[in-house]
C-alpha cells in the first residue's frame, strides 16, 4: 500500500475519534468505521483508537475481540461467509463450507494467499427463508446446492482475470 | 415537508396520503397512479433478485410513458420468502411470486396494460399461507413503502402517539398495555406493561427506553422484516413507551449483519425527526423524545439483557447478576425500559384499536399473536403471523404447504439455543409461551425451524452446544466449562464412541449447568440436549449401544455399499473416489474398503445407477 493512501486513511480514522469523542459508549461505534475504514483492525489502529478515546489499548483489544464482527487479521477481497445457522444448517451449509474449504484450499478464518478470498462462518444473517445462505462481501446468494459453488468463485475469478 | 404540530396535522396527513395512493387502497376516486406495483425490496427478495425486476420495470414505465399511471412501491417483506421475488399488483391483490424479467414482461403487457391478471404466474400458494394468519405486527409489511413516512401514517400510523400524548396520561397508557396482556417477544414472555410500570416508578432525571433488535437466534427474522418493512411502528412505540414511563431517550440495539434494516430504519428516525414527531416537545405535548441507533457486533450474548446495555457503553458484552433489574440500574446506570422490537410493534395498534378487540386475539394468558419464522424442512418458507394457541399442525401442513419429498415430520425446535424440540407425536400442540415450556421448549424470539426424518437428532443437538460454547461469554464457570464438557460427551455420541453412562453424565452436567449459571444464556444452553433426549431416548441409545446413526447423518457411523445386484460394473465410482477406496472390474464386482473410505459420499453422488447406498 502506498504511504499517501496510508494517510488519507488515518485522516479518516482520527475524524471518526474526533467526532465520538463526547459520546458516551463510543468504541464500538468507532471499532465500526475504523474497520469499515482499513477492512480489519490491526494493532496501530487500536493504539491509536485508545489514544484517542484515552482509554487503555488493552481495553480496545478486550473490546475488539470478544465481538466476533471485528477482525485483527486482514481479511480477502471478496469476503466469503457461509451461514452455519440453524435454518441453514438443516438444509446442508455444512456441505457448502466444505465445498469452499476444498475449492480454495483455506480454513475457516483464513485467507488464500493471492489475498483475493477469505473464508468464514457465521451465526444466521435473517434470511432463512432461502436457506442455504451465504454472503460475499455485501451480496446475499440464497437456496444454494454444493455444485453452484464452482460457478460462484469462477465468476469473482473472472472478475479479476 | 410537512411538520406535526397536534394530532390534526396527522389526519390531514393521513388523508392526503390516502388519496394519493388511493388506487391500491380500493378507492374510486384518488388522485395518483392507478397500478401500483408492490415489489418486496426486503433481504430475502432482494437476494433472489427483486432489485433487477425493478430497473426493468422502471425501463418499461419510460418506454411506455407510463410515470403517471404505474407507481413502483418497494415494500417490506411479505413473508412467503420461499417464492421469491415477489411483486404483487394493486389494486387486487394479485401476488405474482418467483417473477424473472421475461414474466414481467408479460405482467406489464397482460395485467397493466391489458388489464388482465397472468394466471400461469399467480401464486398457488398464497392462499393458504395467507388464510389462517393474523397480522398485527407485521400489518404493514408489503402494504407500504416503509422509507415514506406518509404511508405508514396513511394506515393509521401515528395516530396511537396522537391519542395517547391529547387524551392520556402516562398511567392510563401503562394500564391499558398491562390490561391488553401483552407479554414480550424476545424470549421470556414478561408482561410488558408491568415493565413499564416499574420502568414508570423508578425515580431518575433520565431515564432510557431501549429496543432489543440484535436478534441473535439463527433461524428466526421477524425483527429484521419488521424493521426493514414497517419502521416507524417500532419508533412510535417507544415514542409512547417513552411519554408513559418518563423517559426522554430511546437506544435501539441492532445486529450489525442486518445492513438493510439499519438503513431503513435510520432513514425513519430522520422522517419522524423532520416531522417534529421526535425531537423537542411533541406534538406541542411538552414532551420530548429522541432515539439513537446502536450496532451490535456480532455476539449472541449481548442480545441478552443486561450485556446488550453493558455493550452500549463500549465494553465486552458480558451479563451481570441480577438484582439490580434493569428498570432500577440498566443503561449508563439509569433506569431503562427494555422491549423486543416485535413487542414494540404490537403497541400502536393496541392503543388505536383497543383492548376489546385485542384480548378477543389469542389464549387466556398469551394474547395477541406470534410471528414465526419457519424455515428447514418445509415447503413455504417465511414468516407467518398467527394467533397464540394455533396448534403446531396448522403451521406445518396449512400454512407451511408441508414437508417436501413427501418425507416424514419428525420434530420441530422452538426458542433456538435456549429451546427444544416438538416431536411429531405432539404436534397437535396449540402453541403459546406456556405449553411450550411445559414441553421442554420456548417460545424464544419465534424461530421455528422444521425437521424431517433426514435429520439427526443427536447430531441437532450437537449442533445447538456448538453454538453455545462459541457464543458463551466466557465469564461464568458453569456455562463456560460445563457446555464445553457436554458438546465433548456428544462428539463422542456421534462419532461413535459414546457409553451408556454418558447419558446420565449428560443429564447431570445439564442440571449443574441450569442452576449455576450467571444469565439465561448458560441457564437455558442444556435445553436442546435435555429436550431431544426426552422425546428422542431411542435415538441416543443407537449412538451409543448400536453405533448407529438411523437418521443417517453422523458421518463417522456411516457405510457406503454397493449393492452387486444393482452395479452394471461402468467403474465410475472408482475413477471419482478421492481415495481409491474403491475396487473391482468388469469381471469382478466393485466393493468399498471401508478401511480407506473417508464417507464423502462422492461416489454415490456420481453412480449413474443408485448402486450405491448410504448404510446407517
Ligand atoms: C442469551 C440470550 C439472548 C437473547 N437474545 C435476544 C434477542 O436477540 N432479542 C430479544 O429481543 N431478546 C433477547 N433475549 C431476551 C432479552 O434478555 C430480554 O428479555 C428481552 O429483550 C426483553 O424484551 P421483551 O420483554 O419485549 O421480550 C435474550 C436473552 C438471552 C438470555
Ligand atoms: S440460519 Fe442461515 S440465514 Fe438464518
Amino acid at each position: 500500500m502506498c504511504c499517501e493512501e496510508q494517510v488519507l486513511m488515518q485522516q479518516k480514522l482520527d475524524k471518526v475519534i474526533e467526532d465520538h469523542k463526547d459520546m458516551q459508549g463510543a468504541l464500538i461505534p468507532v471499532l465500526h468505521e475504523a474497520q469499515s475504514i482499513y477492512g480489519y483492525l490491526p494493532y496501530e489502529v487500536m493504539k491509536r483508537i485508545a489514544e484517542g478515546l484515552q482509554i487503555p489499548v488493552a481495553k480496545v483489544y478486550g473490546v475488539a475481540t470478544f465481538y466476533s464482527q471485528f477482525s485483527l487479521e486482514k481479511k480477502g477481497k471478496y469476503r466469503i461467509n457461509v451461514c452455519m445457522g440453524t435454518a441453514c444448517y438443516v438444509k446442508g451449509s455444512g456441505d457448502i463450507l466444505n465445498k469452499f474449504r476444498e475449492r480454495l484450499g483455506i480454513e475457516v478464518g483464513e485467507c488464500t494467499d493471492d489475498g483475493l478470498f477469505s473464508l468464514e462462518s457465521c451465526r444466521c444473517i435473517g434470511a432463512c427463508g432461502l436457506a442455504p445462505v451465504i454472503t460475499i462481501n455485501d451480496e446475499v446468494y440464497g437456496r444454494l446446492t454444493e455444485k453452484d459453488i464452482d460457478a460462484i468463485i469462477d465468476k469473482y475469478e473472472g472478475m479479476e482475470a | 415537508m410537512a411538520s406535526v404540530k397536534t394530532a390534526n396535522d396527522i389526519k390531514l396527513i393521513k388523508y392526503e396520503t390516502q388519496k394519493r395512493i388511493g388506487s391500491r387502497l380500493g378507492y374510486s376516486n384518488y388522485e395518483g397512479a392507478d397500478i401500483h406495483m408492490m415489489i418486496c425490496g426486503s433481504t430475502g427478495c432482494t437476494s433472489s433478485g427483486s432489485g433487477k425486476l425493478i430497473t426493468k420495470l422502471e425501463e418499461l414505465i419510460a418506454r411506455d410513458e407510463m410515470g403517471e399511471k404505474v407507481a413502483i412501491v418497494k415494500t417490506g417483506c411479505f413473508g412467503l420468502c420461499a417464492e421469491g421475488p415477489i411483486i404483487m399488483v394493486q389494486p387486487g391483490n394479485v401476488m405474482y411470486t418467483q417473477v424473472t424479467t421475461e414474466d414481467l414482461d408479460e405482467i406489464w403487457e397482460e395485467h397493466v396494460k391489458g388489464g388482465k391478471p397472468v394466471e400461469r404466474l399467480i401464486s398457488q400458494n398464497e392462499t393458504e399461507f395467507f388464510a389462517k394468519q393474523e397480522r398485527i405486527a407485521l400489518r404493514n409489511c408489503g402494504r407500504i413503502n416503509p422509507e415514506c413516512i406518509d404511508e405508514y401514517i396513511a394506515y393509521d400510523g401515528y395516530e396511537a402517539l396522537g391519542k395517547v400524548l391529547n387524551e392520556m396520561d402516562p398511567d392510563d397508557v401503562i394500564d391499558l398495555i398491562k390490561e391488553s396482556g401483552l407479554r414480550g417477544r424476545g424470549g421470556g414472555g414478561f408482561p410488558a406493561g408491568r415493565k413499564w410500570e416499574a420502568g414508570a416508578r423508578a425515580e431518575s432525571p433520565i431515564k432510557y427506553i431501549c429496543c432489543n433488535a440484535d436478534e441473535g437466534d439463527p433461524g428466526a427474522f421477524m425483527d429484521r422484516s419488521i424493521l426493514e418493512g414497517d419502521p416507524h411502528s417500532v419508533i412510535e412505540a417507544m415514542i409512547i413507551a417513552g411519554y408513559a414511563c418518563g423517559a426522554c431517550k430511546g437506544f435501539v440495539y441492532i445486529r450489525a449483519e442486518y445492513p438493510i434494516a439499519v438503513d431503513r430504519l435510520r432513514t425513519a428516525i430522520e422522517q419522524a425527526r423532520e416531522y417534529g414527531l421526535l425531537g423537542d416537545n411533541i406534538m406541542g405535548k411538552g414532551f420530548s423524545f429522541d432515539i439513537e441507533i446502536r450496532l451490535g457486533a456480532g455476539a449472541f450474548v449481548c442480545g441478552e439483557g443486561s450485556a446488550l446495555m453493558i455493550s452500549i457503553e463500549g465494553n465486552r458484552g458480558e451479563p451481570r447478576p441480577k438484582p439490580p433489574r434493569a428498570t432500577e440500574k440498566g443503561i449508563f446506570g439509569y433506569p431503562t425500559v427494555l422491549n423486543n422490537v416485535e413487542t414494540f410493534a404490537n403497541v400502536p395498534q393496541i392503543i388505536v384499536r383497543g383492548l376489546d378487540w385485542y384480548n378477543s386475539i389469542g389464549t387466556e394468558k398469551s394474547k395477541g399473536t406470534k410471528v414465526f419464522a419457519i424455515s428447514g424442512k418445509i415447503n413455504n418458507t417465511g414468516l407467518v403471523e398467527i394467533p397464540m394457541g394455533t396448534n403446531l399442525r396448522e403451521i406445518i401442513y396449512d400454512i407451511g404447504g408441508g414437508i417436501p419429498g413427501g418425507k416424514q415430520f419428525k420434530a420441530a425446535q422452538t426458542g433456538g439455543p435456549s429451546g427444544g424440540c416438538i416431536p411429531a407425536e405432539l404436534i397437535d400442540t396449540p402453541i403459546d409461551y406456556d405449553s411450550l415450556t411445559s414441553l421442554g421448549s420456548m417460545m424464544g424470539s419465534g424461530g421455528l425451524i422444521v425437521m424431517d426424518e433426514t435429520t439427526c437428532m443427536v447430531d441437532i443437538a450437537k449442533f445447538f452446544l456448538e453454538f453455545t460454547v462459541d457464543e458463551s461469554c466466557g465469564k461464568c464457570p458453569p456455562c463456560r466449562i460445563g457446555t464445553k464438557r457436554m458438546l465433548e460427551i456428544l462428539e463422542r455420541i456421534t462419532e461413535g464412541k459414546g457409553e451408556m453412562s454418558d447419558l446420565e453424565e449428560l443429564e447431570e452436567l445439564a442440571e449443574t449447568i441450569q442452576k449455576g449459571a450467571l444469565c439465561g444464556l448458560g441457564q437455558s444452553a442444556p435445553n436442546p440436549v435435555l429436550s431431544t433426549m426426552k422425546y428422542f431416548k431411542d435415538e441416543y441409545i443407537a449412538h451409543v449401544r448400536d453405533k448407529k446413526c438411523p437418521a443417517g447423518v453422523c458421518v463417522s457411523m456411516l457405510r457406503f455399499i454397493i449393492e452387486a445386484e444393482t452395479c452394471k460394473r461402468c467403474g465410475i465410482c472408482a475413477k471419482n473416489c478421492p481415495v481409491g477406496a474403491i475396487s473391482g472390474s468388469k469381471e469382478t464386482p466393485y466393493t468399498i474398503d471401508q478401511e480407506k473410505c473417508i464417507k464423502c459420499g462422492v461416489c454415490m453422488t456420481k453412480c449413474p445407477f443408485k448402486a450405491i447406498m448410504k448404510n446407517a
